[in-house]
């Protein structure tokens, strides 16, 4: 039987080799200067005023499309369960569908709709309302960014929802229950397992992504994301950018801590 | 009447949503067929796009890297997850969960973070280059295998496995026989995981690509200041539409057997369990 374990060698041999080493790799980056000297710098860089925005800004943003998504997932969920769709996988496969086209072209369609003589606004201007100016705004980024991860969040929900027992709802709805106690008191707690994994699996990119607000937000909002990436791609300090890195790692691992417990991830897979 | 009314508010919530997520798919499609170059205005419908793709060199070298990457990356990670995931299981309590926790790492890790400290370390002994973004992408696959095989393990009788060696079978023969069909469902769906989400990846091959190879993401992004050329947009319809249509395929099959399932699962009493599994 212990024999078996041997089997593991290569992966931790990967571990150790793609995981392990490179993170050692940004800490050493992180804590030098160019000429690799010791230095705290690029770590404090992160409470200088620019750096501080970014990531107040991208909290914001993350910790709100969170939330909408949940808002939205969870009526999803169970509208598909009420209409009995639920049962049928392929108004999953609709869900995940959209995925099959490369996520930078669906950004890109936004942009379209969105944008000042988009689709959006000749559309209300054709209904006679006031076109809006969402274009490069947060709430476009916004709308970008819920558009991306929604279908992670209703995935996660609707396997935990599944996994309730359809009698305890019964039962909560022959003692006299109605739909928002039924809610609150039985689907919503015992769907907490799936509700934290798709809070990780949306809140961890949304807070880290730079490519929607690069498209969506036309430059002008920065996410740290954004200010990473242009560290490393165009001003080439990969020393700072490094140091930043580390910062928000630490960061989101820190928010993700009371899920890290969760062995809920091994649910995802039932998604195919 | 209220079970109606709310019947009928259901469903226009769920078109509302769908709505959402199709309408960027919508845009694409209409674009794909647009004979205006710029983006915003209708200039007549044409095919030219779809004649385009097939002869655009550039487009062409970047699918095929692409599907290159996709399907090499998550071969190579199905073949170290499975082995690895039935190595950890075998492992003592505390391994095994530290294992896992390393194993967590690259998924809970913003992509962003995987590409740069991927990168950091590539600089120092391989050129930026497809076998650069090649690593990285198992890098970030294995973990999805592993993830969806060790609960097929966990399911999995052993005894079925000790008998056969009792009987007489060597290991090899014994793993071949016995556990691998047994964990067939998880490996699929563990590889077919990797492949889509290598397919989509833009953020970690970014980051390691270097210069000179292109993947489909990174040729949209690179191109998107100076416009993006039609062709894509109807290589993407076409690759939706393929996908979509093996959906089609896969739930006619997939749904029959299903309903197999669901009435095995009520005649066990299985309840729930066996009507959820997935395919």
């Amino acid at each position: 039987m212990k024999r078996r374990s041997i089997l593991a060698g290569p992966y931790i041999l990967w571990i150790i080799g793609f995981t392990v080493i490179p993170l050692f790799f940004l800490v050493k980056y992180a804590l030098t200067d160019r000429n690799g000297l010791f230095t705290l710098e690029n770590i404090f860089a992160m409470f200088e005023p620019v750096h501080l925005k970014a990531l107040v800004f991208s909290t914001e943003v993350a910790v709100l499309c969170t939330a909408i998504c949940i808002v939205l997932s969870y009526p999803l969920v169970l509208s598909l369960k009420r209409l009995g769709l639920d049962k049928q996988s392929f108004s999953l496969y609709m869900l995940i569908l959209p995925m099959w086209i490369n996520f930078i072209l669906r950004l890109l369609a936004w942009q379209m709709i969105l944008s000042n003589n988009g689709i959006l606004n000749y559309f209300l201007t054709s209904i006679g309302l006031r076109p809006l100016a969402i274009a490069n705004s947060r709430t476009a980024i916004m709308i970008g960014i819920v558009y991306d991860y929604l279908p992670y969040m209703v995935l996660a929900i609707y396997n935990a929802v599944a996994e309730i027992n359809e009698d305890i709802i019964e039962a909560a709805r022959d003692l006299g229950a109605g739909g928002f106690l039924v809610f609150f008191r039985i689907i919503l707690p015992l769907s907490v397992p799936g509700l934290l994994s798709g809070i990780v699996m949306v809140f961890v990119p949304s807070m880290t992504s730079f490519v929607t607000a690069n498209i969506l937000g036309g430059g002008k909002e920065q996410l740290i994301g954004n200010v990473i990436e242009e560290e490393f791609m165009t001003t080439m300090n990969w020393n700072l950018g490094s140091g930043l890195s580390l910062i928000l790692m630490v960061f989101v691992l820190i928010s993700m801590t009371f899920t890290a417990r969760n062995e809920s991830y091994e649910k995802e897979s039932k998604i195919w | 009447m209220v079970d109606r009314l709310k019947n009928r508010l259901c469903r226009c919530y769920i078109f509302l949503i769908m709505l959402f997520l199709y309408a960027p798919i919508l845009v694409l499609f209409a674009s794909s067929f647009n004979d205006s170059k710029s983006r915003v205005s209708w200039g007549g419908f044409t095919f030219r796009w779809y004649a385009g793709v097939f002869s655009s060199r550039s487009i062409m070298k970047a699918l095929y890297t692409t599907l290159a990457l996709a399907l090499l990356s998550a071969l190579i990670a199905t073949v170290i997850g499975v082995v690895g995931a039935i190595g950890i299981t075998a492992m003592r309590q505390r391994n095994y969960q530290i294992v896992m926790a390393f194993t967590n790492i690259p998924m809970l890790n913003a992509d962003i973070v995987t590409g740069i400290t991927l990168m950091l370390w590539f600089v120092r002994f391989i050129p930026l280059g497809f076998m650069s973004v090649l690593l990285a992408h198992i890098t970030f696959n294995i973990p999805y295998v592993i993830l969806s095989v060790i609960p097929k393990l966990q399911q999995m009788n052993i005894s079925m496995y000790e008998a056969a060696r009792d009987l007489g079978a060597n290991s090899v023969y014994a793993f071949f026989k016995i556990v691998l069909p047994q964990l067939f469902s998880g490996i699929l769906s563990g590889f077919f995981m990797a492949f889509t989400i290598s397919m989509d990846d833009f953020v970690v091959t970014y980051f390691t690509k270097g210069a000179g190879v292109n993947t489909l993401s990174t040729m949209i992004y690179g191109e998107m200041k100076k416009g993006i050329k039609p062709e894509l947009y109807a290589l993407s319809t076409l690759i939706f539409a393929l996908v979509f249509i093996i959906l089609l395929i896969v739930n006619r099959i997939g749904g029959k057997e299903e309903e197999g399932r669901t009435i095995r699962g009520r005649i066990g009493a299985g309840g729930n369990d066996s009507v959820r599994e997935p395919d």
